[in-house]
């Protein structure tokens, strides 16, 4: 029992999430092969590449919304037992989805409850985790929508009257409302513009220092990567062709695709 | 010449034994919503295609049949299936909740309590509680399966941000033996805590969306709530005018073009058995059973 909580509180030591050998291919078609990586709790790793390389294909064999044809995932559970996901039934593995874990789309509208007011869409996950109560529902909503900066005035509100900034804002509310350990995030400040997205970046970094989530975010924008992330794995062609920490892999790119996504930034 | 004469109670009996079928999954599955291949009925969808086949499924030569709308015998879809069964399955037809052994209902549960042995058929339009929140079948499949309710609670949740209160009147989803999530059908939820350990059969039939559910005798139904907006019955205010009963559901019936307005008990049964019995409520000087009857 000590010991379990010791897991589970001193987890610094031990991987969050584990992939060996991952891969995916439509018949002759590979999307992604042969990845291998630990994710430790706290950390924030970034997958860069292009269109096509592969990079959401791995997102979402990370978060087991696509079976692998080849390799395993596995995670270490709250109660720091790690397990195979692809061992888990449905009704854990989408428990796993609603709790311990966060999804924030690139499309908000994909993430959110457009027609429901923002309270209830940060409430859905309390409530399916058996909350009865509308006051402390009501509460727990608002003080998350303060510290994402949405003005509580428009908590009766939904989300198809909100910006776009603000739908982002609120979806990643919603899904950090029940303290989950690990975020994924598909292309988390794409569609919006620039100083939307750095308040956006702002944000989400402050976020992840403080909870101590860890997080794997897509992106191909090198800015967001060096921003919010400790490590980046670049990607061409569904393989991982360089990873390392992200000052070292960006500054001074080993690879010739990386140094010229790199070199391809527009000098500021 | 030789009239054309149908089947006992309309269906062939290789229909009513696939119904009957899908029945008794129902009864074993309580809430769960069973598939069955739904007919054409001489009636449009609406008029409660799901609750006549159910009842044809069920009824016998000795059966008592009695058919509510809203609450009254007398309307216009009460009658016409009550004459449907009259004539298909020539069995005996009463108006008396007491009397009957099949009631088919739309949109109400009589007030008189129902006793074992007789079996409750109701109308169901829209069988499926999430429909309205999560339009994707197969998910709403799948979290029924899996148990996950919290979209349920979203709407409450809702209802009460809007207007203060849980403002679902009607169709008010409620949990069945502590497992599914069901809509009891557009009964108003002034009727939810009648279902709760009743002592009659309760079959719902859905017509055009082909599924089939039921409670049986003496299972927990309980209305959904959140612990600080605790579920709560509504009727209007008032006792009805005909026979004064201050504890049944009323309809509100507006009696010119001033405003003017009474309120009666929608169970027309109810209402008259107690007149019978000598109750009187304020505009019963005259009854208007014996004047339109007279």
């Amino acid at each position: 029992m000590v010991e379990n909580l010791e897991k589970h509180q001193g987890h610094g030591d031990q991987p969050l999430l584990i992939a060996e050998g991952l891969g995916k291919s439509y018949g002759h078609l590979t999307a992604c092969r042969d990845v291998s990586f630990e994710l430790y709790p706290g950390e924030v790793l970034a997958i860069v590449g292009e269109s096509g390389s592969g990079k959401s294909t791995l997102l979402q064999l990370l978060s087991a919304q696509l079976a692998s044809s080849a390799g395993s995932v596995s995670y270490r559970m709250r109660d720091g037992v790690m397990r195979d996901l692809a061992s888990l039934g449905e009704a854990e593995r989408r428990f796993l989805f609603r709790t311990d874990w966060g999804y924030v789309h690139q499309d908000p509208a994909m993430g959110l409850r457009m027609a429901v007011s923002a309270g209830a869409n940060v409430g859905e996950r309390l409530m399916a985790v058996g909350w009865n109560h509308y006051g402390r529902i009501r509460d727990t909503a608002s003080s998350w929508l303060e510290r994402v900066e949405i003005d509580i005035g428009r908590i009766d509100d939904a989300p198809r009257t909100y910006s776009g900034g603000m739908r982002q804002r609120l979806q990643i509310a919603r899904n950090l409302v029940t303290e989950p350990r690990l975020v994924f995030m598909d292309e988390p400040t794409g569609g919006l513009d620039v100083s939307v997205q750095a308040r956006l970046l702002d944000l989400m970094r402050n976020l992840v220092s403080e909870l101590g989530l860890a997080a794997i975010v897509v992106t191909h924008d090198l800015a967001v990567a060096r921003l919010l992330s400790h490590r980046v794995m670049v990607m061409k062609g569904g393989r991982v062709i360089e990873s390392g920490l992200t000052d070292q892999v960006l500054d001074d790119p080993c690879e010739p695709y990386t140094q010229l996504l790199v070199s391809s930034i527009l000098p500021a | 010449m030789n009239a054309p004469t149908y089947n006992f109670a309309y269906l062939d009996e290789q229909t009513k034994r696939m119904i009957r079928r899908a029945i008794l999954k129902a009864i074993a599955i309580p809430g769960y919503q069973v598939p069955f291949a739904s007919r054409e009925m001489p009636m449009p969808y609406g008029w409660g295609t799901g609750g006549v086949q159910v009842t044809a499924a069920i009824l016998g030569r000795d059966d008592v049949l009695k058919v509510i709308d809203q609450g009254s015998d007398d309307t216009t879809n009460a009658i016409s299936i009550r004459k449907f069964f009259a004539k298909t399955a020539d069995v005996a037809t009463t108006t008396s909740t007491a009397d009957a052994t099949v009631i088919q209902t739309r949109h109400r549960i009589p007030e008189a309590s129902l006793h074992a042995g007789q079996v409750l058929v109701y109308q169901v339009p829209i069988p499926e509680p999430l429909r309205f929140l999560e339009p994707r079948e197969t998910e709403t499949r799948r979290m029924h399966a899996l148990g996950e309710y919290g979209l349920m609670h979203v709407k409450l949740y809702e209802d009460i941000a809007r207007f203060g209160h849980i403002a679902t009147a009607y169709a008010y989803p409620v949990k069945v033996n502590a497992r599914y999530v069901m809509d009891p059908s557009p009964t108003p939820k002034f009727d939810n805590p009648k279902m709760d350990n009743c002592a009659a059969l309760q079959l719902f039939g859905a017509g055009r969306e082909k599924r089939i559910y039921a409670i049986p005798p003496y299972t927990s139904v309980v209305s959904l709530d959140f612990e600080d907006h605790p579920f709560t019955r509504y009727r209007f205010d008032a006792p009805c005018a005909l026979c004064g009963a201050d504890d049944s559901y009323l309809d509100e019936i507006v009696t010119d073009d001033k405003g003017s307005r009474m309120f009666v008990c929608s169970d027309t049964d109810y209402c008259e058995t107690r007149q019978s019995q000598g109750h009187r409520g304020s505009e019963s000087v005259a009854p208007h059973k014996e004047r339109a009857h007279g």
